[in-house]
């Protein structure tokens, strides 16, 4: 019999790659990679906030997504800076000050393992967390499914999409919520440094594999999900941590399926 | 009898200090072809983004019948590469947006793929498609929205000659399949003019509206165009009346006349000036 703690992992590392890979998908056709590493590294600042406010983590995290999103909404309106500058200013800055927020807790006498909150804690997660990252993931795929036409509408193209009746603005800014709720459950699992990787990296295997944006998804799912059983495995096999063994998996099998699908070595 | 679908008053825009549009005034009939000329940043494309409502006018109005549906042809549109995307993906995914549901059969997409010709590109990447076959399959998009009003944005851009006149002959046929009116922008002159009930001619205000011949002698027309005029002569433009498309005069005999009409005209104020050929006779009969 399995040891509960490992079932556990193994539950989070799912729920984790059921919602990461899909909204990965629509992260990599709209080039947000950089936008989703600065709403993770600002999710430090949303943690500590929760933790001094008491709140739930996820309340915290998708506040500070909120207010990131809307600031780098009126940067980029002055134009004089490109949005990647402004990303990399507003990225680690967040993450500055989530780290300085993190140590006055702790000068308060609050205990928080930054190290968990930074690479993820995946063996140390509980039966009651584990039900609330499930109640999230139920969330975010109830309203990705819903939105699932019009998300992929506007990746095609804005115009078109808008044009259609999709109400954009509204739409981009329902995804960015569902980005930060992704974030919230994944901090636990490989925490806020590597969150990004589960996104970005299934996605972009699974799109070599891909002839229709549906069979992305699902695809992807399938990388995430194998990368987080072997990267447990291999925690597991040969004690290694395992929020980065996940990622290291992750990124084998694209590895291995670029050079599957490479049309010239 | 003809319903209006879509008609903009008085438009007028301003960008970054610049006049863009200036009192533009439109309408648009049910199964009427209207294209849209005009040089190089004459506003076509601001009062086509203006009337798709993706932009606000500063001043002037739109009116449209209630619950238009108007299919939009872009002029191209590039896909991500990240992405896959069919044929058959991209023209059902607007269809489930749009009606909220899979009603949009497989079959019916092989309908007018087959009418457009492409029925071969059902299963074919987005991003693998040649310039004529995206613009084909971005009508295929629209037509599928079963629209009222179509509006293209230069359909026939780097195509050749032979290309051009096959989209052209399409367009024609769509209007008559469909029964649905069509706003083009061109930037050529003579192969639109045949697929074409009226002519409006753009540069920031309405220079002259009216039937393809008559705008095609308009000074105002002839002062924008006039030297791209020049080999015109080439294609074979059937004229009714007493000049050639430069304004020669074919019979000495009209020559007085006609020299007054271009005086006449030369002397409007630059609005709207609606050019019939029965206007155009009486004002020769005048002189």
């Amino acid at each position: 019999m399995m040891d509960s703690f490992i079932l556990f992992a193994l539950l989070a590392g799912i729920a984790l790659a059921l919602v990461a890979a899909p909204l990965g998908c629509i992260v990599v056709w709209r080039r947000m990679a950089y936008f989703g590493d600065t709403l993770a590294h600002a999710a430090l600042l949303g943690v500590a906030l929760s933790i001094a406010l008491q709140v739930l983590p996820v309340v915290g995290v998708t506040v500070i997504g909120v207010l990131l999103a809307s600031l780098l909404y009126w940067l980029e309106r002055q134009r004089d800076l490109s949005t990647d500058t402004l990303l990399g200013i507003l990225s680690h800055s967040a993450l500055a000050a989530g780290l300085i927020m993190v140590s006055l807790l702790q000068a308060q006498g609050q205990s928080i393992n930054l190290m968990a909150y930074l690479f993820g804690d995946i063996l140390a997660i509980n039966q009651q967390e584990l039900i609330w990252m499930y109640v999230g993931v139920v969330v975010i795929l109830l309203v990705f499914v819903r939105m699932w036409p019009a998300l992929v509408s506007i990746a095609v193209n804005e115009e078109l999409a808008r044009i259609d009746g999709i109400k954009v603005n509204r739409d981009k800014f329902i995804f960015m919520l569902l980005l930060a709720m992704v974030i919230a459950v994944a901090i636990k699992v490989v925490g806020i440094l590597l969150i990004t990787a589960l996104l970005i990296i299934p996605a972009a295997s699974a799109r070599l594999f891909s002839k229709s944006p549906v069979q992305m998804v699902y695809l992807a799912i399938g990388f995430a999900v194998a990368a987080v059983v072997a990267g447990l495995y291999g925690s597991m096999q040969w004690d290694l941590p395992a929020g980065p063994a996940i990622v290291v998996m992750a990124a084998s099998g694209f590895l291995l399926a670029r050079i599957i699908k490479s049309p010239s070595i | 009898m003809s319903v209006c679908l879509l008609s903009a008053e008085n438009i007028r825009l301003v960008k970054d200090s610049k006049t863009i549009l200036q009192d533009v005034s439109l309408n648009i009939q049910q199964q009427e072809i209207i294209t849209l000329i005009g040089p190089n940043g004459a506003g076509k494309t601001s009062l086509i983004r203006i009337l798709l409502g993706l932009q606000k006018a500063d001043a002037g109005k739109i009116n449209k019948i209630e619950k238009l549906r108007i299919g939009y042809v872009p002029q191209t549109i590039s896909i991500p590469q990240v992405m896959p995307l069919r044929v058959r993906d991209f023209l059902i995914l607007s269809a489930k947006v749009l009606f909220n549901s899979d009603k949009i059969s497989d079959e019916q997409v092989h309908t007018v793929l087959d009418e457009l010709e492409i029925k071969y590109l059902f299963e074919s990447a987005m991003q693998g498609l040649s310039g004529g076959e995206l613009q084909r399959v971005l009508l295929a998009r629209a037509l599928l929205k079963n629209p009222q009003l179509l509006i293209l944005d230069e359909p026939a851009a780097g195509m050749d000659v032979i290309g051009q006149q096959k989209l052209y002959d399409t367009i024609k046929n769509i209007r008559d399949n469909h029964a649905c009116g069509i706003l083009m922008v061109s930037h050529d002159l003579h192969l639109v003019m045949a697929a074409t009930d009226r002519v409006v001619c753009l540069n920031t205000h309405v220079c002259c509206t009216g039937h393809p011949d008559d705008v095609s002698e308009h000074p105002e027309y002839l002062k924008l165009f006039g030297s791209a005029l020049s080999g015109l002569a080439l294609y074979s433009h059937h004229h009714d009346h007493e000049h050639d498309m430069r304004g020669n005069v074919i019979e000495s005999e009209h020559c007085l006349n006609c020299e007054h009409v271009h005086h006449d005209h030369e002397n409007h104020s630059h609005e709207n000036v609606v050019l019939k050929k029965e206007v155009l006779k009486q004002d020769s009969d005048d002189g």
